[in-house]
């Protein structure tokens, strides 16, 4: 029992992390209908942003509070992240928008060999590990010696994930943005033709995504203390399996698909085979694919003849 | 046409260039900065500290504003006039011609491709054509094969598999382990080896070929990886990490390629030399591309591979014909995994040894790449990218004498696969459909037609 | 109605009962008729009344929620539709069919797209691929015959100069012959057509007639039809069943239909441009007929 909520509590970690990455894949599935393969490098490449900037700022720049280091750093990283990726569409995929449907996939896979192996010769091969940011741990009982204990990390995880999703939610749904987003999801042409910078707005799609990449490269960074350029492959696949779980294009969809994603990972960790966890992930990945292909709160797909 | 002609002879619009180049600039500063300029390195104490390198990220930046100064005033507008004057489509003429100079092409290569180790050998000598022959004949003509391999799932079916590799791995693992364990020839093992990567193809292919588009390309990674996971995991059966290592080598009608008195080279009195194990392997491995190459090049002309491009372009309509298409892409799939599977137990004999680390899934993208780079379908194209692809990321090895100019640090391997990526997107930009992307009409009636590839589907799979 | 007609007598396809429902709509509701061997059938009704439905029960792109399809061959072979999938259908059961908005292999030449529609004999011919590979069995003969049959219904839809040409490149006319002619290679029993004179003009309209009438007539192809084209329906079909919201509102011989007070009751409940059209096309062939 306590095992297990011990480990619950790591999971929801784990799976707010996989949800704000997730938001990125079924974000921009949803309005242009591509994989964006690179959008894991891209979570990598903030993770790195945030790295680079928590150094200057605590070694050069002499701050001393964590906490305002981080903050200042997340923000960093959101901006800078947005910006790269804001370039990556701009360069890489608008160029092939409504040519043939896999030209952007490659570019993609291209993006994504480049974002990683431009990061290894830039910043070096080796794992970046960096001091223990937060410290803090709260024991919450204490049961036959095993003690069951949440971190400060974890609540700065699953608090900054809550708020930021609520704030988020609240762009999509209630601002004039979110309004011309979930247009161009519709049909882009006819969104076009009714005055919606279409273009814009598919560019601002790929950078409120990478700015929720840019926030989870940052817990990240802080939860895991340690950061390496090939880092953006496997949590990458975990988000978009997530995101395909949940329902691809559908961001409560995601969040959940990125919770259980991380349920499912810890959980299988500790009670089946910690070896063979990501082998469970894409299982189910596979299962859920194959015999609900639509997701836990998408919408079907209607075959039309 | 009066436009373009009046803007051409107003001159390029430097305004304008400059302003788009000092955007650029800035965006340029803003990523590269940190990213180059801020070095994250260990220090003495095993403490991480940043490394003031503003000066390479300042070099960068120069580049970009530079490049982007001269795109925007010169390259843009002249492919803006360009594009006014002739449409991307090309007329019949242009196509046919196409289409003959690829047959003549091709013709050259083949020859090329025959001749090519002897070539080596008397250019760079005995020793010396080791690198040439092993290093880009074989490894070039290995992707070669991948890709035409896969070339008949993603280019002729339709269907996009970015787990392909997981078959070469079924090849080379088969091979590996039962050339150790059975002690079985290579010659014994290598049709064995097709045989069960087909079979994999069909049990993996069975659940997922009912799934469409980008859900089919995710499970079959998916696939993939899970895959390689459990060879990683399976340690009793796979070795683990850690891989398999002296897997027997091939032998020539018995004949081995070592130093005993029966070995090749005493028994054509030649000096010993790893080179003519080198040049038969990579004979054995062109034989097996052209037996891909000519094997699909029949199956094109019979009714299966008719009704895997008539899927790629509708299979609602291939239904209503009574084409049966859960069979027809699981043909695809199997046959397309058996060709993996053939070069996987290739593979896996010419290294001695295997590893999961050899079948990650960038292998997969890369093959994915080669196949749409060279243009969908396109057996011609498919090789060309592969030559360009690989051969040109190998001669990358070959600059080490850049050291002289960038001093000792500089590491050409590093650059490799960057560039390989960059590679990918550019040629994505400029060419979305691939190197040769006209597809050959399998039945003639009166005249062959090329026919253009703005007509041909890219499929739904 | 009378019973001297062929589809009481010697019906080709009978549909009982046929519902369909997605989700909380019902598209097709109780419907129940039968098409008659020999005869032309059509499948008229306001837009949303469910036509294509049917047709997709009956070639089975959609299994039906409820209802039995139930198909009789010359030969005498009984088929329930509503069992099969979709390209057993088209093998078996030998109901082809063509689409609302063409669906053409349009990367493939003319003649491959009729090649492909002779897949399943061919195949057999090839041994499965495997004989086809190694270059054994008959099936260089095989496939000579299937460019035969090819030409036949190129020659009948006059593409011969186009065969070469990527089936994408043809006009829009063209590309509709085309479709009939890859329908009628599979030799069906029963061509299902999907408004086939859609975007034509009239003189092509009237040729497609003569290419209906001439299928019926030399091959004994059972046809149905949906269309709108109220001059088409009129001047080839011999029986016509009207649909409205999913349920059969008349069914008889084209002159029953036309002075249904239902069907024209249907037709004015649309909007106005449609009514004005059909009873323009009404008026006309009365006219004619007189």
């Amino acid at each position: 029992m306590e095992i297990f909520v011990q480990q619950l509590i790591n999971g929801i970690t784990l799976g707010s992390i996989y949800g704000l990455i997730a938001i990125g894949y079924t974000m921009v599935f949803g309005i242009i209908g591509m994989v964006n393969f690179s959008h894991g490098d891209v979570f990598m490449v903030s993770a790195f942003f945030a790295l680079i900037f928590f150094l200057v700022l605590t070694q050069w720049l002499g701050v001393s509070s964590v906490i305002v280091a981080l903050i200042i750093v997340m923000v960093i990283s959101m901006i800078l992240t947005g910006l790269l990726s804001w370039a990556i569409e701009r360069i890489a995929y608008r160029p092939l928008r409504g040519s043939f449907r896999l030209a952007p996939l490659i570019s993609a896979i291209g993006m994504s060999i480049v974002l990683s192996n431009f990061i290894q010769v830039a910043q070096g091969p080796r794992n970046k590990p960096t001091p223990p940011m937060v410290r803090d741990v709260y024991t919450l009982w204490d049961a036959n010696g095993y003690a069951v204990t949440l971190s400060l990390k974890q609540i700065i995880i699953i608090a900054v994930t809550i708020i930021l999703l609520a704030a988020f939610w609240y762009l999509v749904q209630k601002t004039p943005l979110g309004r011309a987003q979930r247009a161009c999801e519709q049909d882009r042409k006819m969104a076009g033709l009714l005055g919606i910078n279409v273009d814009r707005t598919i560019s601002l799609t790929f950078v409120m995504g990478a700015a929720l990449a840019a926030v989870a490269g940052t817990l990240f960074l802080m939860y895991y203390g340690v950061v390496h350029f090939a880092d953006g492959f496997a949590p990458g696949i975990m988000a978009f399996t997530a995101a395909v779980l949940g329902g691809i294009g559908s961001l409560p969809g995601a969040v959940l698909g990125g919770l259980l994603i991380g349920l499912i990972e810890t959980l299988w960790g500790q009670y089946v085979s910690a070896d063979y966890k990501n082998v469970a992930a894409f299982s189910i990945l596979v299962v859920v694919l194959i015999f609900m292909p639509q997701g836990i709160l998408g919408r079907p797909e209607v075959e039309k003849v | 046409m009066a436009e373009s002609s009046k803007a051409a002879a107003a001159g390029p619009d430097f305004g304008k260039a400059a302003k788009d180049a000092l955007l650029s600039g800035i965006i340029a500063f803003a990523l590269f900065g940190p990213l180059v300029g801020l070095r994250t390195a260990q220090n003495m104490n095993n403490e991480l500290v940043v490394l003031n390198e503003l000066g390479k990220a300042l070099l960068i930046t120069a580049i970009v504003v530079a490049g982007r100064f001269l795109l925007s005033a010169f390259v843009f507008p002249a492919i803006a006039s360009r594009g006014k004057k002739s449409k991307a489509i090309l007329t019949p003429e242009e196509v046919a011609a196409a289409s003959a100079r690829t047959r003549n092409v091709s013709r050259g290569a083949l020859l090329f491709l025959l001749v090519y180790p002897f070539l080596m050998v008397l250019i760079f000598g005995v020793q010396g054509s080791i690198k040439w022959v092993d290093n880009f004949g074989i490894q070039i003509l290995i992707y070669v094969m991948l890709g035409w391999g896969l070339n008949i799932v993603i280019g002729l079916a339709g269907l996009l598999d970015l787990g392909y590799v997981a078959f070469y791995a079924v090849g080379a693992y088969s091979y590996a382990l039962l050339a150790i364990n059975f002690d079985l020839s290579f010659w014994i093992l290598l049709p064995l080896s097709g045989i069960l990567a087909a079979f994999w193809g069909m049990i993996l292919g069975f659940p997922v070929l009912r799934l469409r588009g980008d859900y089919l390309a995710i499970v079959t990674l998916a696939f993939g990886e899970i895959i390689r996971l459990v060879l990683i995991n399976w340690k009793d059966f796979s070795g683990g990490s850690a891989g398999i290592s002296s897997i027997p080598k091939v032998t020539l009608f018995g004949i081995k390629f070592d130093a005993s008195p029966e070995g090749f080279a005493k028994m054509f009195d030649l000096p010993m030399s790893s080179a003519y194990y080198k040049i038969f392997l990579y004979y054995l491995i062109l034989a097996l591309a052209l037996l891909t190459a000519y094997v699909t090049l029949r199956l094109r002309r019979l009714p299966i591979g008719r009704a895997w491009e008539a899927l790629r372009e509708d299979e609602v309509a291939c239904r209503s014909l009574g084409i049966n298409t859960t069979n027809t892409k699981l043909t695809a799939f199997a046959i397309g995994a058996m060709f993996a599977g053939f070069a996987g137990s290739f593979f896996a004999a010419r290294q001695g040894f295997v590893s999961p680390e050899s079948f990650v899934f960038m292998e997969s993208a890369v093959i994915v790449a080669i196949v749409v780079l060279g243009g969908m379908g396109s057996m011609v194209g498919v090789a060309i990218a592969a030559v360009v692809m690989i051969g040109g990321t190998e001669l990358l090895r070959e600059l080490s004498f850049l050291k002289v100019v960038f001093g000792n640090d500089f590491n050409p391997d590093q650059f490799r696969m960057l560039i390989f990526g960059l590679a990918m997107v550019a040629t994505m930009i400029v060419r979305p459909r691939g190197f040769v992307s006209a597809r050959q009409p399998t039945a003639v009636l009166f005249e062959r037609k090329a026919i253009s590839g703005d007509l041909v589907k890219e499929g739904h799979g | 109605m009378s019973t001297q007609n062929r589809w009481e007598n010697d019906p080709i396809l009978e549909v009982q009962h046929l519902t369909m429902r997605f989700g909380g709509l019902v598209a097709v509701n109780d419907l129940t008729f039968r098409a008659g061997r020999g005869d032309v059938t059509a499948l008229i009704g306001p837009n949303g009344a469910g036509k294509t439905t049917v047709f997709n029960c009956i070639t089975g792109f959609y299994k039906p929620t409820t209802g039995m399809l139930q198909l009789k061959h010359r030969a005498g072979g009984e088929w329930l539709l509503e069992r099969m999938p979709d390209f057993k259908i088209a093998q078996k059961a030998r109901v082809a069919r063509t689409f609302q908005n063409i669906r053409l292999f349009s990367g493939m030449t003319v003649l491959e797209n009729l090649l492909v529609a002779q897949h399943n004999p061919l195949m057999i011919a090839s041994g499965m691929t495997f004989l086809g590979v190694l270059g054994i069995g008959g099936y260089r003969a095989k496939e000579k015959e299937a460019i035969e049959r090819a030409k036949y219904w190129l020659d009948k839809t006059r593409l011969m100069e186009r065969a070469d040409d990527p089936a994408g490149d043809l006009p829009y006319g063209a590309q509709r012959r085309l479709e009939i002619a890859r329908a009628m290679c599979t030799e069906p029993e029963l061509l299902c057509l999907d408004e086939p004179a859609a975007g034509l003009n009239p003189r092509e309209s009237a040729e497609l007639n003569q290419l209906l009438l001439g299928i019926r007539e030399t091959e004994g192809t059972s046809l149905l039809l949906i269309e709108h084209d109220m001059s088409v329906v009129m001047e080839i079909s011999d029986h016509v069943v009207v649909l409205e919201y999913g349920t059969k509102i008349s069914d008889g011989t084209p002159a029953e239909v036309k002075s249904d007070p239902k069907v024209i009751a249907a037709y004015l409940g649309v909007d106005d441009e449609e009514v004005e059209t059909v009873e323009h096309q009404l008026d006309v062939l009365t006219g004619e007929a007189n």
